[in-house]
């Protein structure tokens, strides 16, 4: 009984701080001005925050179940690959497709790359 | 005790995904739409793990998996689709 005190304080700090990061994502997709600042809240926290929620499920079905859940490893090690590819992908479509920058933006050394061309 | 502080997890999820929600109704353009529903995929993803681990159950681990594919293959196709207006290309014949 002890010990399963101990294995729900860890998995509960985990599932804790995944929550949190990805509320704190969501906060940072209302309030930031433009589309890759969001984009960048977006993909970095929100990632993080999912992979800390599944890290959690993972030790706690490992630790009360004994059970070893490779589907868990494999969204884990999915959810690390896929993220930053979406986000690239979404920032380039939106550049290409024009979307404006934020009137804060002091150089962009893209435009200034593909006018040259 | 426990249970109850899953409940709580849940609770901070709903609020993100209401977020963007909010994002999505109100976006200026397509790709933050096609953002703000990406990240409700990743979210459904770790409230999936939540209830799960609320329900003490296996079963529903291979959703996760499920759902993060499919987000991602549809965010790539809405990608091509705002870049370049077509989702699959055709070959070119001469």
């Amino acid at each position: 009984m002890n010990e399963n005190v101990y294995i729900n304080i860890i998995v509960a700090i985990f599932l804790l701080f995944g929550t949190i990061l990805s509320f704190l994502s969501a906060i940072g997709l209302i309030r930031l001005p433009d589309v890759y600042s969001r984009s960048h809240a977006v993909s970095k926290s929100a990632s993080l925050g999912v992979l800390c929620t599944l890290f959690g499920a993972f030790l706690f079905f490992l630790l009360t179940d004994g059970y070893f859940s490779i589907r868990l490893i494999l969204g884990i090690f999915f959810v690390f690959l896929t993220s930053p590819v979406v986000s690239h992908l979404l920032n380039r479509a939106a550049y290409h497709s024009k979307v404006e920058l934020t009137k804060e933006t002091v150089q962009d050394d893209l435009k200034e790359f593909l006018e040259g061309e | 005790m426990f249970d109850q502080f899953l409940l709580i997890c849940l609770f901070f999820l709903a609020l993100s995904i209401l977020a963007a929600l909010y994002r999505v109704i109100k976006g200026p353009s397509t790709p933050d739409r096609v953002m703000a529903l990406d990240n409700i995929g990743v979210n459904l993803i770790a409230g999936v793990a939540c209830l799960s681990i609320l329900l003490r159950t296996h079963a529903f681990l291979d959703i996760i998996l499920l759902i993060g594919i499919l987000s991602f293959v549809g965010t790539i196709a809405f990608a091509r689709f705002i870049e370049r207006g077509v989702v699959i290309e055709r070959k070119r014949v001469h």
